[in-house]
């Protein structure tokens, strides 16, 4: 008979090992990051020669000059702007056509629905190409108005999905309360539906915001013009430009990032939820 | 009043009606025009050369390089398939206890996948740079200096380097999901087989991974389709090369509208790829449903 001591090593062992691989592969994720980070603070002479992850001396002007002279300031704004137009658009939008999906009757509706879903499981690897000729056509490319509507398109179906499962769900009293009191149906989309619909709002807000910051694709292929550039087009273009200039293009992207983690941090909770939905809606 | 009714009905869906129109639907038809073009993007649409299927004809026939990238997908996508779900499920079945620190592995390993594939293209280029890259440094401290090499301009070890980054960028979608789903298996289930004398490897294989297959099937369909049209990634480390080492299906396409004008062709490189894809998934539907059964 083994003694409880063997089964106690025996499980700490077993944790020890757990712990050592889970934190092997923390440090690999985390790693990259400290590594940009400790470049953007080095020089153009001590990038190439000082390998320490803690630079010798802190070079914080980097970040001025990539905000100032890099551009990255400019680009930064509208990337805030893209995405914030953006994240506004496919809220109205799709959460309008949610809740008709969901709540009212009219001819073609099952029909509609089913092409956006549809939308959502066919690839079309090969739809940027006339994409591009018709933004060219209805002279949209090169303007922001032609990027903020190409991604109101990319999260739309996703965000209708999402939406009208939950308006499905959601108890529709309050609605015919405010309907026999004389609410319009806009008024009760936007007074009754809309502030009841937070929870899936914010998975909306939270997957979309991520998904046009990091957007790099479309914004290449829409925009020439450098002033209109957002963030991860103006990374590309500036590493094109100043291949050397690695201190600069590792502040600009350290200021790219830091964005994201702080809603990533702050919002894990609805990614986690989003994540998980997500798959099973695949 | 019923006709105003049903009016107001569509107005609520008009907005996204229309941009899904213009922005999917159409350009989804005119992929299928254009291929049978062509037609440099240049001249008006009108004047393009109608030449039937032979754009199709080149690519299956001629295309070496379309081919050459096609391949290089699946090798990227086989390695995702295995290395990257190994690691996400072992990560998920690790995380799956009462164990220290929980909370915080989960926000680390989701890390990758909320950074943009631009920003970690360029820091793992960095990384891996041949003459002033950490990972090479590392190596020679190591006492590895025959492992040093240009890890992306080499072109023996361009692909695998690509592949194990986006691994690396993508295996916490498959932990998020995996852990997902060993959490919904009920804890009673190990305590009764606890109780019959299994032992840990005999209920890891016969109760977790019997009760994981719909999730893991779902995480690998998930990962074929991902990887196989991944390339921004691919773009910002190695921009296709060495040579045409690292091209990927995508990546031609964009080639052939933008370095070569041909949008006809490109459009017709699209449709092959779209078709391909459609197969992939329909084989791999079917095996779930086997695999269900």
């Amino acid at each position: 008979m083994k003694s409880t001591f063997y089964y106690k090593t025996k499980r700490t062992t077993i944790n020890v090992l757990i712990h050592i691989f889970l934190l092997t592969v923390a440090l690999s994720c985390l790693l990259p990051l400290v590594w940009m980070v400790s470049s953007s603070l080095k020089t153009q002479e001590t990038i190439f020669q000082d390998m320490s992850i803690l630079p010798r001396e802190f070079h914080f002007e980097n970040y001025y000059l990539a905000w100032k002279e890099g551009g990255f300031g400019r680009y930064f704004l509208n990337s805030i702007f893209y995405t914030t137009s953006v994240v506004l658009g496919i809220v109205l939008v799709s959460s309008l056509a949610a809740y008709a999906f969901s709540r009212f009757q009219f001819p073609g509706k099952n029909i509609i629905f089913v092409l956006f879903l549809a939308a959502m499981m066919i690839p079309i690897p090969g739809s940027f190409v006339p994409l591009y000729v018709l933004l060219n056509k209805l002279h949209l490319r090169n303007t922001a108005l032609g990027y903020v509507l190409c991604m109101i398109n990319v999260g739309l179906s996703t965000s209708i999905f999402l939406l009208k499962t939950f308006f499905d769900k959601m108890p529709k009293e309050l609605e015919d309360a405010a309907r026999i009191d004389g609410c319009s149906k806009l008024g009760i989309w936007w007074n009754v539906a809309l502030p009841l619909s937070k929870p899936v709002l914010a998975v909306v807000v939270v997957f979309n915001a991520l998904n046009v910051w990091n957007e790099y694709f479309l914004a290449l292929l829409i925009f020439d013009d450098k002033r209109l550039m957002p963030l991860q087009l103006a990374l590309m273009t500036f590493q094109g430009e100043f291949i050397t200039r690695y201190h600069l293009l590792m502040a600009g992207m350290t200021i790219t990032v830091i964005p994201i983690l702080v809603v990533y941090v702050l919002m894990q909770k609805y990614i986690i939820k989003g994540v998980t939905q997500g798959a099973i809606v695949g | 009043m019923r006709f105003k009714s049903t009016l107001e009905n569509y107005l609520f869906v008009l907005p996204a009606v229309s941009i899904f129109t213009i922005f999917y639907i159409l350009p989804f038809l005119m992929v299928f025009q254009l291929s049978f073009f062509d037609w440099d993007g240049i001249v008006p649409l009108k004047q393009a050369i109608p030449i039937g299927l032979a754009n199709f004809k080149e690519i299956i026939f001629q295309d070496k390089i379309w081919w050459q990238s096609m391949l290089n997908a699946g090798y990227i996508t086989l390695i995702a398939l295995t290395f990257q779900n190994a690691l996400a499920f072992l990560l998920a079945w690790a995380c799956d206890r009462e164990i220290r620190g929980k909370h915080f592995y989960r926000l680390i390993f989701f890390i990758p996948p909320v950074l943009s594939e631009v920003v970690v293209g360029l820091v793992w280029q960095w990384i891996l740079d041949g003459d002033y890259g950490l990972f090479n440094h590392w190596l020679l401290r190591l006492g590895f200096p025959q492992l040093v090499r240009h890890w992306l301009s080499d072109p023996r070890t361009a692909l695998t380097t690509v592949a194990v980054v986006h691994c690396w960028k993508g295996f916490g979608w498959g932990f998020l999901i995996f852990l997902a789903g060993l959490q919904t298996i009920p804890k009673e289930l190990y305590e009764a087989a606890r109780v019959d004398g299994a032992n840990a490897w005999q209920s890891f294989k016969n109760i977790t991974l019997p009760l994981m297959v719909p999730v893991t099937v779902l995480v690998a369909i998930l990962t074929v389709l991902g990887t196989m049209q991944a390339f921004v990634l691919i773009m910002a480390m190695t921009g296709g090369g060495p040579a045409y080492h690292t091209q990927v299906p995508v990546l031609r396409i964009f080639a052939s509208m933008r370095g070569s004008s041909r949008f006809g062709y490109a459009c017709a490189q699209g449709i092959v790829f779209g078709v391909v894809l459609i197969i992939v998934s329909f084989i791999q539907y079917r095996f779930s449903k086997r695999a269900r059964a």
